[in-house]
Formats: structure tokens, sequence, C-alpha cells
């Protein structure tokens, strides 16, 4: 019996083993036989990131470089390993780390400098490393979002700022995400240090707990459960989004749109702005290839994508926005900022009093 | 155990040959060393391997065991427990019933039934949460049926982020343990003991308390550990559900290794928690160590019936309308979501519009965008069916004989018990990163196949897969093999005609538990699986990651087909019969 048991155990091995090295042998030989080279460039990123075919394969028929992506649970996780696996780094490039977390990758040293010519293109605004180890991608604000048919139809007059928000009328119409999971929580949670400073912004959150302010563990709780103008049509008509959620809603409506549903609250500083970067991992063997990658992300065509794909703004300011961004989607004229420094400094330290002002 | 000592058990196997029933001490151990090796290899290189690279990385620092870091471990101890607890004891209190009205009655629909209570356990939280939200949410059908009927300006029942939440998806996810590890046992009982005792003056209650409990002691100490654990390690249900108040062990780990980077607390939460683990199943096993009870075995199959008096069709329609109303009402919100479509005019929430659609579904085959990351639901389903596929057979094949070692356990099999169930203590988290520094070199630089995720699945599988296997094999009674070998069958053929039968029945559970487990799995897939292998939960995710009633309408499509796929499965798995044993 016992024998049975382990020979049956060894052939199973060996026949699931078959199956699965019989899949993936067909996908190999037509890369063989697509590109004639075996030069694989592994790109590390984040679940949000995506980009068309016809995009990958322009470079990959230009350059004859095959791209891999290597996608690693939400942002912090993604840097996270790869800041974990710095010493045998799983690929090449890295693309997504944002200014909240870029002190954190640059302490670790996990970037090499890389002065890309692309850079001539992007704004100096976006350009946080001197070194040009992290290079600028991509853009976004975190905004309020509101239910636009939920102001209307309670003759409710929109909060214009923060001190708006900690009035009685707004109380309990807010959600905000946790900042010590959530990527836009943080975020806003920045914004509000931005406005008030590292002395007044717990008051802030005094107020606004004290009115009754919905906190969820995540964007998509946020979101879809709490917001009243999503799809899941939950309470609250405010929810801490990005200001380019109201295009998304109109370009992944049920029905065609012609106005979008939501839209951004754009006060002072009540934006934080996003900026994602993108490096060559320390240690790469493929140096060239990367390069060739990098520039190629900063160039026109792949920056051009990156709207309709992961609802960001591109960098490079030759790149044209796509219809429903430039109708629906929204760019703060004042949004806030910390230097990364300050962030490094003290994110762990402002989350922990958060937590403590408006969980406890 | 020396060479020295193996080799001379294997003499002794030859001069004890014939009497098999008594065995020496060496040769016993030799026996559990075969039965252990394939399992305790495969967690040794794939769970303590990982985990020690991983938590090696924190220990070494001096903020390890500061007062700060037992602080954070102390503060989310407790709740962990005690949600735990509650969870625990509710699930039973509706599992054990149910377990009773599936083992012994026949009704219509019961299979179909009894398959849907399955379908919780492989569903994403974030699913989950739209189904709670589409029934209980403040704009939840009970709420806003409340509210017209009662004539209330907000809605009654808010539910939402608190403990009640949690404890109701625990109940959701878990009790499908309940049903299936007891109820497997109590198939296998055999009524007439309990006939028997009220012929001789017991009353049911004393019938129940002195001969059906006992009896079935071993499986529900077991449903209940896999339970509680469950509900101790929990993660998705504490972090959608229960919202920001309230963090466990688990979600701390999560906080402190993904979002904080901060290792030497996260190696001391996962310790605390791995050492929580290893006290509950030492607990578990000296309890059980106390009841080894070997009864005639009967396939009940044939007992099975419909209601006799008034009592019983009262429990068996009040069974099914609280498992219809905690199992199917929450999931049928999605299925019903993924075809109405949602009017444009979304001012006028008073009187929603809603029509019929098939968008969503006619959505997903398209790859409307030309994205790479296009996932083609059919792949999705393949890939989460091969996954699955593996993870059953890996986690039967090792477990099978783990499980037959631990039916009459000897000192090794009880030191090893817990061991086997640390995995479900582990975090995902933990586990997925332990996972990726463990295996992104050689020797084993596995970081780039497919495997990876199959056999995490595996290590998560295989405590389920043993304790459903356990209590059945430990209840043949040795006599009948006895009485076959003393007939002369080979220890093959009395395998197959004693052992096989009876097990057979717990195999199907422990499979349908190694392919839940797997198709539902999804922290650690997260961090391991490829972009070109999506599985159906990643692809689901995928969809609710951006905003927009065509991504959540095809997020709910999506889980739909997930949870057809998975009732199908389990209903054909469960519809299996032994060949000759009546049909289908």
């Amino acid at each position: 019996m016992k024998k049975i048991n382990l020979l049956t155990l060894l052939i199973a091995l060996l026949l699931s083993a078959c199956t699965l090295t019989a899949e993936s042998s067909p996908e190999e030989n037509q890369l063989e036989s697509g590109f004639g080279d075996d030069v694989i460039l592994t790109v590390m990123t984040h679940d949000s990131f995506a980009l068309s075919e016809k995009v990958i394969e322009l470079f990959e028929n230009e350059s004859g470089i095959k791209v891999e992506f290597l996608a690693s649970g939400d942002t912090g996780s993604a840097l996270n390993k790869a800041i974990l696996t710095k010493e045998a780094p799983l690929a090449d490039v890295f693309y997504g780390v944002d200014n909240t977390f870029l002190s954190r990758a640059l302490a670790a040293d996990l970037f090499e400098s890389y002065a890309a010519p692309g850079l001539k293109n992007i704004p100096e605004e976006f350009k946080f490393d001197p070194e040009n180890r992290a290079l600028p991608v991509d853009y976004g604000d975190v905004c309020i979002n509101y239910d636009k048919a939920y102001f209307a139809e309670n003759d409710l007059p929109l909060p214009e700022n923060f001190e708006d928000l900690m009035k009685p009328e707004y109380a309990e119409l807010l959600v905000v995400e946790n900042p010590a999971i959530s990527s836009p929580g943080l975020a806003f949670l920045l914004a509000t240090v931005a406005h008030f400073g590292p002395d007044g912004y717990l008051d802030f959150w005094a107020a606004m707990k004290e009115g009754g302010v919905s906190v969820a563990n995540s964007w998509e709780s946020a979101y879809y459960t709490n917001f009243s103008a999503s799809s899941g049509r939950g309470p609250q008509p405010m929810v801490v989004s990005y200001g380019t959620s109201p295009a998304a809603e109109v370009y992944f409506a049920e029905t065609e749109l012609s106005e979008a549903p939501t839209a951004s609250i754009l006060g002072p500083d009540t934006c934080f702005r996003q900026v994602e970067f993108i490096g060559i991992l320390t240690g790469t063997q493929q140096r060239a290839a990367a390069e060739r990658f990098v520039d190629f992300v900063l160039d026109v065509d792949f920056q051009e994508d990156i709207p309709l794909q992961m609802f960001v703004y591109p960098v490079n300011s030759d790149a044209e926005l796509p219809e429903v961004f430039l109708k629906h989607a929204e760019l703060s004229d004042q949004p806030a900022t910390i230097s990364m420094d300050e962030i490094a400094a003290n994110r762990e330290v402002w989350i922990q009093a958060w937590t403590e002002t408006v969980l406890k | 155990m020396s060479t020295r000592k193996v080799a001379k058990s294997a003499e002794k196997k030859k001069v004890f040959s014939s009497r098999s029933s008594h065995l020496s001490v060496p040769f016993r151990y030799r026996d559990s060393i075969l039965r252990w090796a394939p399992a305790l290899l495969f967690i040794s290189i794939f769970f303590f391997y990982p985990l020690t690279k991983i938590l090696g990385l924190g220990v070494n620092s001096s903020v390890f065991l500061s007062p700060e870091s037992l602080q954070i471990a102390l503060d989310s101890l407790g709740f962990t427990l005690y949600q735990a607890v509650l969870s625990m004891l509710l699930t039973l209190l509706v599992g054990l019933p149910a377990a009773y009205l599936f083992a012994r009655y026949d009704f219509r629909g019961k299979a179909l039934l009894r398959a849907l209570t399955a379908v919780p356990f492989m569903l994403p939280t974030v699913v989950v949460a739209a189904g709670f939200n589409a029934l209980l949410g403040p704009r939840g059908w009970l709420n806003l049926s409340l509210m017209n009927l009662l004539d209330l300006d907000s809605p009654p029942i808010n539910i939402l982020y608190t403990l009640g939440a949690i404890l109701l998806a625990h109940v959701f996810y878990n009790t499908t343990i309940v049903i299936r590890v007891v109820g497997n046992a109590l198939s296998r009982l055999d009524p007439r003991l309990i006939e028997a005792s009220r012929l001789l003056g017991a009353d049911p209650w004393r019938a129940f308390w002195r001969i059906t409990f006992p009896l079935l002691r071993p499986s529900i100490l077991a449903a209940a550990l896999l339970v509680f654990l469950f509900d101790f390690t929990s993660f998705g249900v504490i972090l959608l559900l229960g919202g920001p108040k309230f963090s466990t062990l688990e979600v701390e780990i999560y906080i402190q290794t993904l979002q904080m980077l901060n290792l030497p607390v996260a190696a001391l939460l996962s310790i605390i928690q791995l050492l929580c683990t290893l006290t509950f199943s030492i607990l578990y096993s000296r309890m059980l160590a106390q009841t080894s009870t070997q009864v005639a075995q009967q396939d009940t199959e044939s007992r099975l019936r419909r209601s006799k008096n008034k009592r019983e069709r009262i429990f068996i329609f009040t069974m099914i309308t609280i498992l219809f109303a905690l199992f199917v009402l929450p999931m049928l919100a999605l299925p019903l979501r993924s075809v109405s479509r949602l009017e444009a005019d979304r001012g006028d929430r008073a009187d929603l519009q809603t029509s019929l659609t098939s968008d969503y579904y006619n959505e997903l085959f398209i790859n409307r965008r030309g994205s790479r990351f296009y996932v083609p639901p059919i792949e999705a389903a393949l890939n989460s069916l091969e996954y699955a596929g593996i993870t059953v057979a890996l986690s039967l094949l090792m477990g099978f004989p783990v499980a037959s070692a631990l039916a009459k356990p000897n000192r090794m099999d009880r030191f090893l018990d817990p061991l086997l169930m640390l995995p479900l203590g582990a975090s995902a988290v933990t586990l997925g990163l332990g996972f990726i520094i463990a295996f992104s070199r050689p020797p084993l630089n596995l970081i780039a196949s497919p495997w990876l995720v199959p056999l995490a699945h595996t290590i998560i599988a295989l405590p389920f897969v043993i304790r459903s296997l356990q209590p059945a094999l430990a209840s043949i009674p040795q006599r009948y093999r006895e009485a076959a070998a003393m007939l002369g069958a080979s220890s093959l053929r009395t395998w197959f005609t004693v052992d096989f039968p009876i097990v057979f029945r717990a195999v199907l559970a422990a499979a349908t538990f190694a392919f839940t487990v797997s198709l539902g799995e999804f922290g650690a897939t997260s961090l391991l699986a490829r972009p070109d292998f999506p599985t159906i939960p990643t692809a689901i995710y995928r969809f609710l990651s951006q905003p927009g009633g065509l991504n959540y309408g095809q997020a709910m499509a999506m889980a739909t087909i997930l949870m057809i796929l998975t009732t199908l499965s389990i209903f054909l798995i469960e519809k299996l019969r032994l060949p000759g044993r009546g049909g289908w």
C-alpha cells in the first residue's frame, strides 16, 4: 500500500509535469520563430499596469527584444518584492514606484542611473531624482470624487476646500481609504498634511471623525461598496479616488454617457499629485536592452497608450490625450505636494498618528 | 531514526511478517516514516524553507523583540482570538445541524444545495463583499424592502464594517467545512446503534449524548480546528467586511510587511501566529487521542429517508430556509447583478431602473482596449482548473499516506501531526514573499515557473486533506482487515475491498476541499502568479481595480462564471458513486 502511494505520487508528478511543459513549449517556439532573437527583458510592475498589445509589439519588432512582465501585487507589494530580491533581481526594469514610496526605493539602491534622452520632453516638475535613477513616466491626482446627482437632488453646494468638509452639512458624506493599507488613502492623508502642516492635520482628522467620516480599507471597497455614484450604490456621495475616475466612469459606462456621473473637487491642496517612476534595476545583465525599453516608455507611442490603459496622464508633453480625458478627466491646478525626503522621514509617524486619531 | 535501527527493523520485518497486527516499535516507526516522507519532504522544501528565509530577514534586528513590537502583537492577538472563537462557535451552530440534515435526510434539490454550501469557500472576498452589500448593504434589497415596508427614512440594518459582518462572513465561508467533515462521519454512522439505544429505553437526547456525539467527536474536533484556524488567520473578510477598525494578526502582518516593510515586527507577528497555530494543533491532537472509537461501518446512503413526522419536517424546512438565506441569497446577488443593467440616469435612486442585459458576458470575450493583459475568460477558467487539478492530485497523494498513518497514530505520528497544520497558520503574504526570496535563485530557481502557484496551493490544501481523511480512516475497524487477511486476501486486495469503499467518500470530500482552496486562493497567488497564466480571481480583481459600470458588471459576470464552474465541479464530484454501489 505504501509503495503504491509513492509510486502513484511519482507517476502523477511526472504526468502533470508533462502537461505543464507541453503547454509552455508551443509558446516558446512561436517566440523563437517570430523574433529570431533571444534577448528577453523582464519588467517588474504592479497589478494596475497595462498596455496595448499593439504598442508592445511595436517595441518588440523594432528592437528584437522580447518583453516579459512580472506583475507583483499592488504598488507597495511590488516595490517591496523588488527590494527583498535586490541581491538576485527578478527583473531588469521596474515600472511603477510612486513619489510616496520613491525614497524607499532610492534608499535601497534599487536603481541604476540612466540619463535617458527622452527626459528632455518631460517637464522639470516631475523630475524628483536629480541622479536620474528613477525616471518619471506618468502622473495623476488623487482627489475627492463626488456624486453629481446627490448634490443636485439635495441642493447642497459643493465643498470647496478641506475647511468646508468639516462643516456639519457634509457630516457622514465622505469615505476615505485607510492610509496604512491603500495607496490613494496615503496620498489623501499627505494632502491634508501638506495643507494643514504636520501640526495641524490631526485637528482636521479629529473633526472629520467627529463628523462621521467613513473609512474603508481599500479603494475597491470605498469606491464600489461605499460610494453612491458607483455601480455598488453605496451610502456616501463623496469618495477619495482619482481625478481621472470620472473619465473612466464614462469610458467604462454600461450605456453611453454624455456626461460623467461624478466629478472631482479641485480646491487648494485637496488633490495630491502622484507621479510614477521607472528605473533600471541595479545589477541587470541586460543594461542595453533595459535602456532601450526605458527610451521607448518615455517616447510618444507608449506615452499616448497610458491614459486609456491605466487612467493616468503621460509625462511626455508631446503626447496627446484621448478625447474622453480631455472632456471628463480633471487635473488640479493647485495640487498638494510634499518633498520626497519629508515623506520618507515621516510616513510611518503620520500613518500611526492618523490611525490613533481616526480609528481608535 | 538511525540507519542501524532501520536495518534492524527490516530484519524484524522478516521475523514478524506473519504477525502483522502485533508490530514491534521500530517497525511501526519505519512504517510511519514511509508514510510521512513525501509530505514532510514537500513541506520542508515548500513551507519551512521559504518561511525561515523570510523570517530570518526579520529576527536579527533589535526591533524584533522590542516593547513596541510586542505591544503591536498584543494589541491584535486579543481581538484575533476573540473573533475566531465566536466565529467558530457560530459556524458549528449552523454547521452541525446542517451536516445532520444532509447526512440523514433526503429532499428535493439536496445535492444542489449541498454543492452550493461549498461555493463560498472559494469566492474572492471582494466578490463576497459585493454580494453581501447587494443584500444587506445600506441600499441592499433587505434594507430597501424594510424601508418601504415600515416606512423608514434610513436603513434599519447597518452591518457593514461591524463585528457582525465579520462573523456572518466567517459562517458563510466556513460552514462547508463542518458540513463536509462532520457530515461525512455522520453518514458513516450506523443508525442502528441509535435505534438500539432507543429500544433499550434511552430518550433521543440521551441517545445523542451517549452514542452519536462520542462517535462524532473526532470529526467535530477536526472541523472545529480547521474552522478556528481559518478564522484565526482570516484576512480578506477582516479587511473588506470588518473595515479598518478591526485588526487581526494576519492584517497587521500584511500592513507591516507590504506597506511598512517592517520585517522585524512582521516576523514577530508571524512567529506568534505560528506558535498559536501549533498550540491549537497540539491541543487538538491531545483531545483526539482521548477518543478512539471504531465502530461497524455502514454506508447509510440506502438508509436516507424523507421526513417521517411533523417535527422532522419542521427541522428540515427550517434548516433549508436558514441555509438558503445564508448561502444562496448573498450569492444569488452576483448572477442577478451580472445580467442587470442600471439605467444611465443615476440621480433618482429612489426608483432604480434596471433592465436585463448580456453585455457584461459579451464584453468579457472582447479585448476592447487591445491590452497585453487582457484575460480571455475561458483561458482564465482553464488555468484555474488546471491549478486546482494539480493541487488536488498533489495534496491527495501526499495527504493520504499521512492520514492513514494518523489513523492509528504512534508517538512519532502524534509528534509530527501538528507540524502539518502549520501552513494554515502562516500568512499568505509571508509565505508568498518567502517563496520569492527562497526560489528566485539556484538551487531552486522556480520564480518564473507556473508551478509555483499550485505548489503554494498544495501547502494550504494539505492540512484540509489530512484532516478530512483521518477521521474516516481511523474509523475502519482493524478486525475487518484481519478478517480479510485471514481469508487469504493480499494486503493490496484487503485495502481495495475493506479500506477503499469506506474512504472513498472521505477522499471525495478531501478532493473537494483541495479543489476549492486552490480555486479561491488569492493572497499567495497575487504575489506568485504570472500575468501570462491568469486565474479567475486575478481577472476579477483586474476589473474591480478601475471605476466604471462595465468593469463592475464584468467582475460580477466573471464571479458568476467562477460560481457556476465550482458548483458544477462540486456537484459532479459529490455525485460520484462507487462502482457497483448504486449508480448515479
